[in-house]
């Protein structure tokens, strides 16, 4: 491996990463959109709001992410991605902010028919992400984003048979992971048994459908990207590709067992498989007529992007496990709990009444006001550049001691009137 | 490029403007609102006291809506890197990148731990919940940091040099961090972000207040942003002199358009309002000597014309002189409103009483927001026709794909209905009390 291909790895995991915990997310959507309007799709609709609304947020950064990393680290084949693919890729964006709206203003929706309204936006939109994005991967796939600005058909290059089936892929799949993840959710928050019963049944059609439709996609590619379909049955890419096809099988037979949570992993692997497979089939090459090491950013900017990645990655993974372990766990689930205030050891609130006694004595008030004459004695008359240092810390101290001089007083003041 | 770009250049450079004007107040409740929903929530820990812990929840769920709409339209804003200005991103990318990608983790921290703090309330122990919202804190100023240097690089471009229309010798960290445009312009928007959010929030129990709505729970959540606003806008003041010192050093031009100086002038003289035709400004007020003084602490310093670059290379003038003009008119308005609450607080100890303050506090929320538009068009327009500062046109960074009035078009009504929804959904919650919990004290309840 080179140095030039590490920033690609990194674009590709957080590809699965988000075709995982975000096609989760879509396919909820899908399910949404199938439960139906009104009062018979409610149990479906509310339990996959509740599961994703937490995380959808946190899922969402790694299309961000797999965004700045591939314009930092291979400008020449993001440019020349973004121009040509503007088409379904602005479809794409216009999908995540009707979805990133509709979880918003699902809160404030009370009752049944202004929620059946946010949902159906919601739903929507879920379906055509994912195959808008799809359509861009394959697009990328079989060859149809020349280098330079905006030079390949902006329609043709993602009409193509390959791009319209790998859109379709990604909605199945999405709905094919949604089913597993959401009856897992469904199991272990102890919800009835009718709904996970519903979700199981609709993950073992979904999958069979994803299924079909993956194998549907080779019969596509051996007509449409012919030298693609040749790389897919070689080398490392063929055990990628057996990887995914008895992980996909692996996921529907647990999933028939009831083994939900293992077969969230195993849904898991056969997204990495397939992401991993057309990678090694396309190497090295990453548009037509440009290789990896060509669109590549110079030495300088790859090690600063590894270095960015992987420190990020030292705060991002416990933080990101922390989340899950407390949506995993139940201890973050949604609704409105019946008790009010949980118990609290009020502390004797010392630190408060040493301030509220200083501020009263008037030296924060004073304090304030040096932090601010200083301030524009520095950054305002003086020219250097260290005394316009001294003058930004001098002006947020003073906001800071001002804050400090006049709120806690000011609070201690309204409790007493 | 060709004429083809040129054609709908302004279209995609409305575009750009309009995914900016929507998500830059949203930018503004990121960076300030989740330090003061933290600080309610301090004081319930201090006190135990039911009403802090009400207005944190409340303002949680404000806090929660918003980002929400933060994070669809800033998302809009990552396409249109690629989308709108794909030469832009593929010529430079590898130079100013490296911002957005660690910018990428602060916002990673941000929506995890914006999750975890929404849906934790009741759910984790106070002190555990409470400190969750630390790094919420921490990733909007890391955020904003990564952001502005981009942008900050834009205006004052380094740690690179051009080789034909190839970006060469390529050094990010000089590029992003070696950068004294950077720290006048953070400053400046860190602080704008509290005074947007304070006078927002304070305006809207302002309103209250003259409406009749005036117990304690109201009077504590309008003290609280209406402090840190008012400390926030004089100093404010302070940072964009600043600033425009430093644009006077750096981007002589962009200057030049703020004044309407046409040609260069020894002890230049400022001109407040007026309109700029002819190569001067006409029917304004003029103060002798003021801009040089300004500008260079020195009345007789010469300023910098426009005419020190030919026609085509001028930002529009009177659009960057009526922005600049609008930032620092209403900036200068909104620190004298401070400085009128903290003079009451001080000398008085008390929050003022006159109808007019409070009316005036209810328009400063809305008149902080066209500050804010106002001094980003500034910067922004005034850097044209520039997008990288004497080194890359506007015009060659666009994209090569036509129709980009049927996106502007989707997009603006997209963002009509999620405005709608915003405000829909920002009365429900301003109505709705908490589910299990009294709700806020009726107002009458509390004595004057």
């Amino acid at each position: 491996m080179h140095l030039y291909e590490v920033p690609l790895i990194f674009v590709l995991v957080g590809l699965v990463l988000y075709a995982v915990l975000a096609g989760a997310d879509f396919g909820a959507g899908f399910w949404q959109l199938l439960a139906g309007p009104g009062e018979r799709g409610a149990p479906i609709r509310d339990h996959a709001h509740e599961a994703m609304a937490p995380v959808w947020e946190a899922n969402h950064v790694w299309l961000i992410f797999v965004l700045t990393v591939t314009w930092t680290a291979y400008p020449s084949a993001f440019g020349a991605i973004a121009s040509t693919l503007c088409v379904p890729l602005f479809i794409a964006a216009l999908g995540i902010v009707m979805r990133g709206a509709a979880y918003a203003l699902r809160a404030g929706t009370s009752s049944v028919r202004e929620q059946d309204r946010v949902d159906l936006v919601f739903a929507l939109s879920s379906v055509t992400t994912p195959f808008a994005l799809g359509t861009v991967i394959g697009a990328i796939a079989s060859r149809t984003v020349p280098v330079g600005n905006a030079a390949g058909g902006l329609l043709s290059s993602w009409t193509g048979a390959t791009p319209l089936i790998v859109g379709v892929l990604a909605v199945a799949n999405s709905a094919y992971i949604a089913a597993v993840f959401l009856a897992a959710d469904a199991k272990r928050t102890g919800r009835p048994r009718e709904l996970q019963e519903a979700l199981r049944a609709r993950a073992l059609v979904a999958g069979a459908v994803a299924g079909l439709v993956a194998v549907a996609g080779l019969i596509v590619l051996h007509a449409d990207a012919h030298f693609l379909y040749t790389r897919l049955f070689e080398g490392s890419a063929l055990a990628a590709v057996i990887v995914s096809a008895l992980a996909g099988l692996a996921t529907l037979a647990l999933v028939f067992a009831r083994l939900y949570e293992f077969a969230r992993y195993s849904a898991g692997l056969a997204v990495a498989a397939v992401i991993a497979g057309w990678a090694l089939a396309q190497r090295p090459a990453l548009l037509k007529g440009l290789t990896v090491q060509q669109a590549a950013a110079p030495h300088d900017t790859l090690v600063l992007v590894i270095v960015a990645v992987l420190g990020g990655g030292l705060i991002l993974f416990p933080s990101l496990a922390l989340l899950f372990r407390l949506v995993l766990r139940g201890r973050l689930d949604y609704g409105e709990d019946a008790d009010g205030a949980p118990a609290l050891a009020v502390s004797d609130g010392s630190g408060l009444t040493r301030l509220l006694a200083v501020s009263s004595s008037g030296l924060l008030a004073r304090v304030a006001g040096a932090c601010l004459l200083i301030g524009f004695g520095t950054l305002t008359v003086a020219e250097a550049g260290w005394a316009h240092a001294i003058g930004v810390v001098a002006l947020l101290g003073f906001m800071c001691v001002g804050f400090l001089a006049i709120v806690p007083a000011q609070m201690a003041e309204l409790e007493r009137e | 490029m060709g004429a083809a770009h040129q054609a709908y250049l302004l279209e995609a450079r409305q575009m750009q403007a309009l995914s900016f004007a929507v998500h830059i107040p949203l930018v503004c409740f990121g960076i300030a609102f989740p330090a003061m929903v933290l600080f309610c929530e301090w004081l319930y820990l201090r006190s135990g006291d039911q009403l802090y812990r009400t207005l944190a929840r409340r303002w949680t769920r404000i806090m929660a809506a918003l980002f929400a709409v933060g994070v669809i339209t800033g998302t809009i804003l990552s396409f249109e890197m690629g989308l709108l200005w794909p030469n832009f991103t593929a010529t430079f990318g590898s130079v100013f990148g490296l911002g957005f990608a660690i910018e990428g983790f602060s916002f990673f921290m941000e929506a995890i731990f914006i999750g975890i703090y929404i849906y934790g309330w009741n759910r984790l122990s106070p002190r555990a919940h409470f400190w969750s919202g630390i790094p919420i804190v921490i990733a909007g100023m890391t955020g904003s940091l990564m952001v502005i240097a981009v942008n900050a690089w834009m205006n004052h471009p380094g740690g690179f040099r051009m080789a034909g229309h190839k970006a060469v010798d390529i050094h990010p960290l000089k590029a992003l961090f070696a950068n004294g445009f950077l720290w006048p312009e953070l400053t400046h928007m860190y602080i704008a972000g509290y005074i947007v959010t304070g006078f927002l929030v304070a305006g809207a129990y302002a309103i209250g207040r003259l409406r009749g709505k005036w117990g304690r729970y109201e009077r504590t959540a309008l003290a609280i942003p209406l402090t840190i606003a008012a400390l926030a806008s004089p100093v404010q003041v302070l940072v964009g002199d600043w600033a425009a010192r430093d644009v006077a050093v750096q981007q002589p031009v962009k200057l030049a358009a703020f004044e309407g100086l046409a040609h260069t002038t020894k002890g230049a003289s400022e001109h407040i309002l007026g309109w700029y035709e002819d190569e001067k400004v006409k029917y304004g007020i003029g103060i002798p000597k003021l801009l040089s003084f300004l500008a260079f602490h020195n009345p007789e310093a010469t300023v910098q014309g426009l005419d020190t670059v030919p026609k085509d290379r001028q930002p529009p003038i009177n659009v960057v002189r009526f922005a600049f003009q609008a930032m620092v008119g209403i900036g200068t308005l909104l620190a004298l409103l401070g400085a009128w609450l903290l003079a009451v607080r001080v000398r008085r100890r008390r929050l003022p009483e006159s109808k007019w303050f409070y009316r005036a506090v209810a328009i400063a929320g809305p008149a902080s927001l066209v500050a804010l538009i106002a001094g980003w068009v500034t910067t922004e327009v005034g850097r044209q026709p520039w997008v990288v500062y004497h080194v890359m046109l506007t015009s060659e960074a666009v994209t090569g794909a036509g129709g980009i009035v049927v996106g502007y078009t989707a997009l603006a009504l997209v963002y009509l209905g999620v405005a709608c929804g915003v405000v829909w959904i920002l009365r429900r919650l301003a109505r709705a009390p908490l589910g299990g919990e009294p709700s806020s004290p009726p107002s009458t309840a509390a004595a004057g």
